[in-house]
């Protein structure tokens, strides 16, 4: 299987479906010409042509809405924002139409298409560019949400995204475009959307994380193994749909989970994801689920400052520990 | 005498856009009756007043060419062809709805009838119209999307962000404003720095025109050359109605933000009545035969009460479906 990055794994995902079907387009700021403030578009304009991968103006609200209308015209497109925080201009369509046209319509109409968004903190981008906004999806019913946390993850989720017939929001997250792994290069390779993969097994504790976060769980994993902890690690892949029945298995094996979300700790993922387990493992859990979250603070810009929002992994590492002190 | 409007349009045609605004309006009549009753609730926004605008455009557009509105859309989709029985129950919120009763008044939705929808978030429909005519254009299809609205909607950003969207990727959009004077209570003068709305659209190079909404041949031909240009340089085009609604912006309106004078200077404006008097007087029809009409659509609406009141609730599993394909 050839190594590529999370980045090349995405371009090659659009080129993939673009080759397959005609009816898939692209649209985003400067996603044609300048081929992506990521580069995740390389190569599109030159291989697919002006009518298939196109520049549009700074009108994110719109972006999203020609998407919605052209899905409903029998199209299938891939609408780019260029960041997450720019989505906020476009939640008038996204959560008043785009969630909201199939079923008040009494189910006449699909809306094929795929919302790409880079996002997440880390990069010293300051308050406005590095916010995590997946709950504001999840939240509204009528949308997928996808999360992917590996390369291989990446391609497959992108592309079974743009065949389905649901609107997929599909967070990128701008720490892995650079990370590397085995990707498969077969173009029918496809992740199915809601089936959350156990990166890693492990026994005594289950750490639930997704995107970004998952990587870093892996390494307190890592951390943890060497004074004799094992931590299994669920990736969710997707947040809508959830496969809360891989990691409320996972919870009752192990009888102790920490989840892990880079978003605010208020009214966030983590919550909810420990309202499950409290829930569905109530009589199996031998310690109260933990959260590691992002502060709940506006990203200030210092690095110094940054990394004290973001949760690391000391921070999942500690939470595990606590789980398993038996001082609640 | 010489007909005028024969000269415009056969008979058939001028007598089926006469059918079409006296069923819009006695429709909307017991829409009203049916809310004052309970059967109707949520929202309701009648078009009465302003049927010229919806049956003069629907006649001059080509069958396949996309409709949408926002949401006092009822005659838009009874114009373009869904049964006002259907129509209906789906404003009781009743199983044989046009959407099985769960969109209501606000979002009416017919892909057969390429009727796109009503939107009930002002100026949700703008980007939407542009994307189905990007789709058409794509796909090859001789169609373009015609995007009505109210003048309430040409100060939310969609408005100009579609308008610039439309005309820089050369898509063939038809934008009919329905310029019915206010938005809710808010008159256009006390929300539009420009009050001439067909003005605002030289900030994009495109043409535009107004017309007399209360005239539904004026109406027809003004939308049939706008629709003929756009569909022939593929490029969108305005066009503002100017109209007025008899009754408040919703049922729960009194309307005290208008004087009587006016809403009088505007009924004496009626296209019904003033489109009938030309019908006879002009030949094309006589007072027995326009009566008729009236007969028929009263028949056709009481039916669709009928239907409404007789069909089914929706049953309770019904809730979860249409979420996800």
């Amino acid at each position: 299987m050839p190594e590529m990055t999370y980045r090349d794994a995405l371009n090659l995902a659009l080129k993939e479906e673009m080759r397959r079907d005609p009816s898939v387009v692209i649209w985003g700021e400067d996603v044609a010409l300048y081929e992506g403030s990521f580069k995740v578009t390389r190569g599109l304009l030159a291989e697919f042509g002006e009518e298939r991968v196109k520049d549009t103006p700074i009108s994110e609200n719109t972006i999203v809405g020609v998407a919605a209308g052209a899905a409903m015209g029998g199209l299938r497109p891939v609408a780019e924002l260029m960041t997450v925080n720019f989505a906020l201009l476009a939640m008038d369509q996204i959560i008043n139409h785009v969630t909201k046209i199939r079923y008040m319509f009494g189910g006449q109409v699909t809306l094929p298409l795929v919302i790409r968004a880079p996002g997440g903190g880390g990069s010293q981008l300051a308050a406005q560019h590095s916010q995590s906004l997946e709950t504001y999806f999840m939240h509204a019913p009528g949308m997928y949400v996808a999360v992917p946390a590996t390369a291989a993850d990446a391609k497959g989720l992108l592309k079974s995204a743009i065949r389905d017939d649901n609107p997929v929001m599909f967070l990128e997250h701008e720490l892995l475009y650079n990370s590397k792994g085995e990707v498969p290069d077969d173009p029918e390779f496809v992740i199915p959307l809601g089936r959350a993969d156990v990166k890693r097994a492990g026994k005594d504790v289950t750490i639930v994380a997704y995107s970004r976060m998952t990587i870093l769980a892996l390494q307190a994993a890592e951390e943890l193994e060497k004074e004799g902890i094992s931590c299994e690690v669920v990736d969710l892949r997707t947040l809508t749909p959830l496969d809360e029945e891989t990691f409320v298995e996972s919870a009752k094996r192990t009888g102790r989970a920490v989840v892990v979300e880079e978003c605010w700790r208020s009214a966030g993922l983590g919550g909810h994801l420990a309202a499950i387990i409290a829930e569905e493992c109530f009589d199996r859990l031998l310690a109260p689920v933990r959260r590691v979250s992002g502060l709940d603070v506006p990203m200030p810009y210092s690095r110094k400052l940054e990394r004290l929002c973001i949760p690391q992994v000391e921070g999942i590492a500690a939470a595990v520990r606590e789980t398993l002190s038996g001082k609640y | 005498m010489e007909s005028k409007l024969r000269a415009i349009l056969p008979d058939a045609e001028l007598l089926k856009m006469y059918e079409q605004m006296v069923l819009a309006r006695e429709f909307e009549e017991s829409c009203a009756e049916q809310y004052t009753k309970g059967h109707i609730t949520g929202f309701l926004h009648l078009y009465s007043g302003q049927e010229a605008v919806a049956v003069g455009a629907t006649a001059a557009l080509h069958r396949d060419d996309y409709i949408l509105s926002a949401y006092r859309e009822h005659a838009q989709a009874i114009v373009r062809g869904a049964e006002p029985r259907r129509v209906m129950a789906e404003l009781f919120g009743k199983a044989t709805g046009l959407c099985k009763g769960k969109g209501g008044s606000m979002h009416l939705f017919s892909p057969e009838l390429s009727f796109m929808g009503g939107y009930a978030i002002v100026g949700g429909q703008f980007p939407i119209a542009v994307g189905l005519a990007f789709a058409a254009t794509y796909r090859k299809e001789d169609r373009i999307a015609a995007c009505f609205f109210g003048d309430g909607a040409v100060n939310q950003g969609t408005f100009h962000e579609s308008l610039n969207w439309a005309r820089l990727w050369e898509l063939p959009v038809l934008f009919v404003c329905e310029n019915n004077f206010y938005g809710i209570g808010t008159s256009v003068a006390r929300a539009s720095a420009l009050s001439d709305i067909h003005r605002r659209t030289c900030g994009y190079d495109i043409p535009s025109v107004r017309v007399d909404g209360m005239d539904v041949v004026a109406v027809h031909e003004a939308v049939k050359r706008g629709a003929e240009w756009v569909r022939e340089q593929s490029r969108p085009y305005l066009i503002e109605a100017m109209t007025y609604r008899f009754r408040g912006h919703s049922m729960a309106d009194p309307g005290k933000y208008r004087s009587l004078a006016e809403v009088e200077l505007w009924k004496a404006r009626d296209p019904i009545p003033n489109f009938a008097k030309r019908l006879v007087e002009e030949g094309i029809a006589t007072e027995a035969q326009l009566s008729g009409i009236r007969q028929q659509a009263l028949v056709t609406v009481a039916d669709a009460v009928a239907f409404a009141e007789e069909s089914p609730w929706p049953e309770d599993d019904e809730v979860y479906r249409d979420i996800y394909v």
